[in-house]
């Protein structure tokens, strides 16, 4: 741990500093390959619904020593459909969920009659429950209509803090970090359930939470951009990842850690339907969303920004100058920024690497 | 968001310890309130106590007529019908805007309850026979109802005044010409003379609430009642509306049959005998609350009826305005219950009515969504019946907390491994934080229903990692500025604006998410989304009021203030920079240029 926080140290020097910008192309590649393949596993394979979705009873029984195989005998004996039978919780002695998709109110109270006998219980122990196949369709109806309106309301909202620029990177951030769960959903097979809907609609406010942190450090940091020449714009947004990469891998560890702590122990171990859904799908797009704040979204913003014609200038400007520096020191300064630069360009307008545009922010929230 | 105020940032430097103190003695007295409220436990939900959850979603043949008004009707309708069986605690609410939700604690027959809500609600307007309800003898209305003009004394009455106090016009007639009719709630058609506004606050006397008045009235309606109603009559004479049990017996007669029917005002029961019923609920085209401000009537309720409807509300008006009192009356009657029943003093005609009579806007309401539920063009399917026994719902509530509890106790070992001392801080701001989710969680259970389900343990265990995430912004800018070479007491002050924008734009964000989703989201969904909406609020609370006063007091002591290894503020171990940095800045002509 204490390395982590040498690489914080490392980082706020600016010793260490993974060009983030830079290599965006092979990132967009690697998420765009990653959505070719959320779409293609959506396509082929598709998502497996819950009984939520498809209408059905579950029955839950109480701990018992009837294995699964035999109770998912009974289970389509008793009811003429095909049956899924998960244990919940381990050992011997643990209660079982019996799906069976296809039945309705009157055939679920004599399923669970004919269960109860069969596995040589009260039927009032069998705790039933029926779901109509469009419970799941209406959930999942609300969460795409609740999607639409949080992300007009958050383009909004960003495009007044922060600005369009930083909207729009962080939408299709998220679209991102979406999709990706989606397709881990459909590739892995694991079951749909409004559990996993609850789950991917807070990842919503999670990943955009993360974004969010980056862009504030981003806005800040080039707040007075143009006044200077050392830097583009890429290179600051660089360095805003960087100087809150520390934060963001122990935000995502601390926010992964109890998230984990439901889906291993709460839903694993000791088997709690909805914990597991809610918890698994969160798992998913939480690290989605650290991933897509750092490489996705921030680099999208300097793409974008860099299409501004004062910032094109900036550019050119800032190369002119590094070729220029090149040819004085014969220094490579190919986008990077070490100390060693500042030496190099004793010039120059603007501060240091680190302290730089920070202190500029200060000075001018001063004024 | 906000820029951050200079002079806030100042007061909480300047007063660590008496913004500290504030919000513990806010802690202590919401803890306090908690154990006098005698709830020492957040509500559970039907899921974790268990019980029965059924939800209907609406069905209609055309898609516009599933919208709010409807929705709220129906609720209302089944609010009375859950409750109406003895059933208390029955909560019944919209669900998004297609599903009606109704929760039924366990212990309850969900059997009957399900076919008690499943069922479309039944509408009737029958005329009325016999009744014991004051309100309707003429002899205690007469001397006020030849007033033209409405008494003072009446309108402390108005209130009070039941539906059963109601009279029946056509909406036409809103000329101001007292009745010529001697009762108070004379009804009257367009052609002929209008009652007064005033009169009709003359029925909110009080003499109605007394049921013995009854006794005297029903002579009267003898010389109608024929032999087969004789039996009628004698189970009517024994029948006591106010036993629950003697309620739930009636009402099983078809529309063709005379019944008995009871119906609630003024805060008791009256008892009814009626007739076939006349016209059915779902003639009624539409039903309106509305304030008449013209003739200063106040509130009253307007019916249209289909062209059908219209014909036969004018043919039992019309017979109805022949009779004496109180058979010149009509019931509306709703799941076999007289819900009003206003006077007809003549027919009619055009398919439109007035139902008038010292009506509050609530009284008017309610009736108007009544009589609109029989016209509702909705019916409702069962999407799910969910019984969840205790025990599983227990079980889960018991994997969560263990779930929860790990997770936190990995935070923690995490803290304390990267932040050391600095990770006591974080740790007590996750505890009162912790302290105050539960306390208000206890104490929105009584206030606002708030029931703690299982996504919404859920949810608060997902925002350890939000409220944990403010204190790691704040502690990374902290150590940002030592490692610039500032001591402690400086850093802290100076990375706070910075910290603070940050914590109150992603905070926003988490809650704009949790707000969208509870807003639209349907069933489970919503106490999730409540937890976390909760949680993100306390979390800015917690850090703005706890974490940031607590810090500045810290910064002042040895072990914190002078970065002992420990303390996780220790510049060297963060990789400070030699002071000689500082005394460079100055020179960096950049500076001045901007400040």
């Amino acid at each position: 741990m204490s390395k982590l926080g040498d690489l914080g140290a490392r980082l706020h020097r600016g010793e260490v500093g993974y060009d983030f910008v830079g290599n965006r192309k092979i990132w967009y590649g690697v998420s765009i390959l990653i959505t070719i393949t959320a779409i293609l596993g959506l396509a082929v394979r598709g998502l497996t619904m819950g009984i939520e979705f498809q209408g059905g009873a579950v029955f839950t029984t109480p701990k018992t020593s009837i294995s699964v195989a035999q109770a998912e005998e009974y289970a389509e004996e008793a009811s003429g459909h095909d049956a899924i039978v998960q244990k919940l919780g381990s050992g011997d002695e643990a209660s079982l969920r019996i799906q069976i998709a296809g039945i309705d109110t009157p055939a679920a109270d004599k399923v669970s009659a004919k269960l109860a006998e069969d596995m040589d219980m009260k039927q009032s122990d069998v705790a039933g429950e029926l779901v109509g196949p469009n419970w799941g369709d209406q959930v999942a109806n609300k969460a795409w209509q609740g999607l639409v309106i949080f992300l007009v309301l958050v383009v909004i909202y960003l495009a007044i803090a922060f600005e369009w620029r930083m909207a729009v990177a962080a939408f299709i951030a998220l679209i991102h970090d979406i999709t990706i769960t989606i397709g881990i959903y459909a590739l892995v097979g694991f079951e749909v359930t409004p559990g996993t809907v609850i789950g991917l609609l807070t990842i919503l406010g999670y990943s955009l939470y993360d974004t969010v942190v980056v862009f504030d450090s981003l806005k800040e940091q080039t707040k007075d951009i143009t006044k200077q020449t050392r830097w583009t714009y890429s290179d600051v947004a660089n360095r805003s990842i960087n100087s809150t990469l520390v934060r963001s891998i122990n935000t995502t560890v601390v926010a992964l850690l109890p998230v984990a702590g439901l889906l291993f122990i709460g839903g694993g171990v000791l088997g709690a339907g909805m914990l597991n859904d809610i918890s698994l799908s969160l798992f998913v797009g939480l690290a989605a969303g650290a991933y897509s704040s750092i490489f996705i979204a921030t680099p999208l913003v300097a793409d974008l920004k860099e299409r501004e014609p004062q910032l094109k200038a900036l550019k050119k400007r800032v190369l002119a100058k590094r070729a220029q520096a090149d040819q004085d020191q014969d220094h490579a300064a190919d986008g990077s920024y070490d100390d060693d630069s500042e030496e190099a360009t004793p010039a120059v307008v603007g501060p240091r690497a680190q302290a730089g545009p920070r202190s500029r922010g200060r000075s001018g929230r001063r004024r | 968001m906000a820029a951050p105020k200079k002079g806030r940032s100042a007061n909480a430097q300047s007063r660590p310890g008496r913004t500290l103190a504030l919000i513990l003695i806010a802690i202590v007295a919401l803890t306090g309130g908690m154990f006098a409220s005698g709830e020492t436990t957040p509500r559970l939900g039907i899921d974790l106590a268990g019980g029965t959850s059924i939800t209907l979603e609406a069905r209609s043949g055309q898609e516009s007529a599933i919208n709010k008004t409807n929705m709220d009707t129906a609720v209302e309708i089944m609010n009375r019908r859950v409750n109406g069986l003895g059933v208390s605690e029955a909560e019944v609410q919209t669900q998004g805007d297609r599903n009606i939700i109704v929760n039924i604690p366990k212990g309850t027959n969900s059997e009957e309850a399900r076919e008690q809500v499943g069922t479309t609600a039944k509408l009737y307007f029958r005329p009325l026979l016999q009744t014991d309800s004051g309100t309707t003898t003429p002899s205690t209305t007469p001397s006020e109802t030849s007033s033209g003009s409405a008494s003072p004394s009446k309108s402390s009455g108005d209130k009070d005044a039941d539906k059963g106090a109601d009279k029946v016009t056509s909406p036409e007639s809103s000329s101001p010409t007292a009745t010529a009719t001697s009762q108070g709630r004379a009804v009257t058609d367009a052609l002929k003379a209008d009652s007064t506004p005033s009169s009709s606050a003359s029925e909110s006397t009080k003499a109605s609430e007394s049921p013995k008045t009854t006794d005297s009235a029903s002579p009267s309606a003898t010389p109608t009642v024929d032999k087969e109603t004789q039996a009628l009559l004698d189970d009517y004479n024994a029948l006591n509306c106010a036993d629950p049990k003697q309620r739930a017996k009636l009402g099983k007669g078809k529309t063709t049959d005379t019944i008995i029917a009871c119906g609630q005002e003024n805060g008791g029961w009256s008892k009814f005998v009626l007739g076939p019923v006349g016209v059915d609920g779902t003639e009624v085209k539409k039903a309106q609350a509305i304030l008449d401000t013209q003739t200063a009537a106040g509130w009253k309720v307007v019916m249209d009826f289909t062209d059908a409807g219209g014909d036969k509300f004018t043919e039992v008006t019309k017979t109805l305005a022949a009779q004496t009192p109180p058979m010149n009356q009509f019931a509306i009657v709703l799941d076999d219950e007289v819900v009003s029943h206003p006077q007809v003093t003549s027919a009619i005609t055009g398919g439109k009515a007035e139902i008038s009579g010292s009506f509050t806007q609530e009284e008017a309401q309610s009736l108007s969504n009544m009589l609109s539920y029989g016209a509702l063009p909705l019916t409702f399917k069962t999407a799910s019946v969910t019984t969840v026994s205790p025990a599983l719902g227990g079980e889960q509530l018991h994997a969560g907390l263990i779930a929860g509890a790990i997770g936190l106790a990995l935070v923690v070992i995490y803290l304390v491994v990267y932040y050391r001392g600095l990770s006591l801080i974080a740790i007590a701001s996750l505890l009162v934080s912790a302290i105050m989710t539960y306390v208000i969680m206890t104490l929105l259970g009584p206030a606002i229903n708030f029931a703690l389900n299982l996504p919404a343990v859920c949810g608060a265990i997902v925002a350890i990692g939000i409220t944990a995430d403010s204190f790691i912004v704040y502690f990374e800018r902290v150590r940002d500025e030592i490692r610039e070479g500032r001591t402690l007491r400086p850093a802290v002050e100076r990375a706070w604006p910075r910290a603070r924008r940050t914590i109150l734009v992603s905070d926003f964000v988490s809650f704009l998410s949790a707000a969208v989703l509870f807003i639209v989201t349907v069933g489970k969904v919503q106490g999730f989304a409540f937890t976390l909406g909760l949680t993100t609020v306390l979390d800015v609370v917690v850090v703005f009021f706890f974490t940031k006063p607590l810090l500045t007091l810290l910064a002042r002591t040895k072990f914190f203030g002078n970065g002992h290894k420990w303390s996780g503020l220790d510049p060297k171990r963060l990789g400070a920079r030699p002071p000689l940095r500082r005394t460079r800045r100055p020179a960096v002509p950049a500076d001045p240029k901007e400040a």
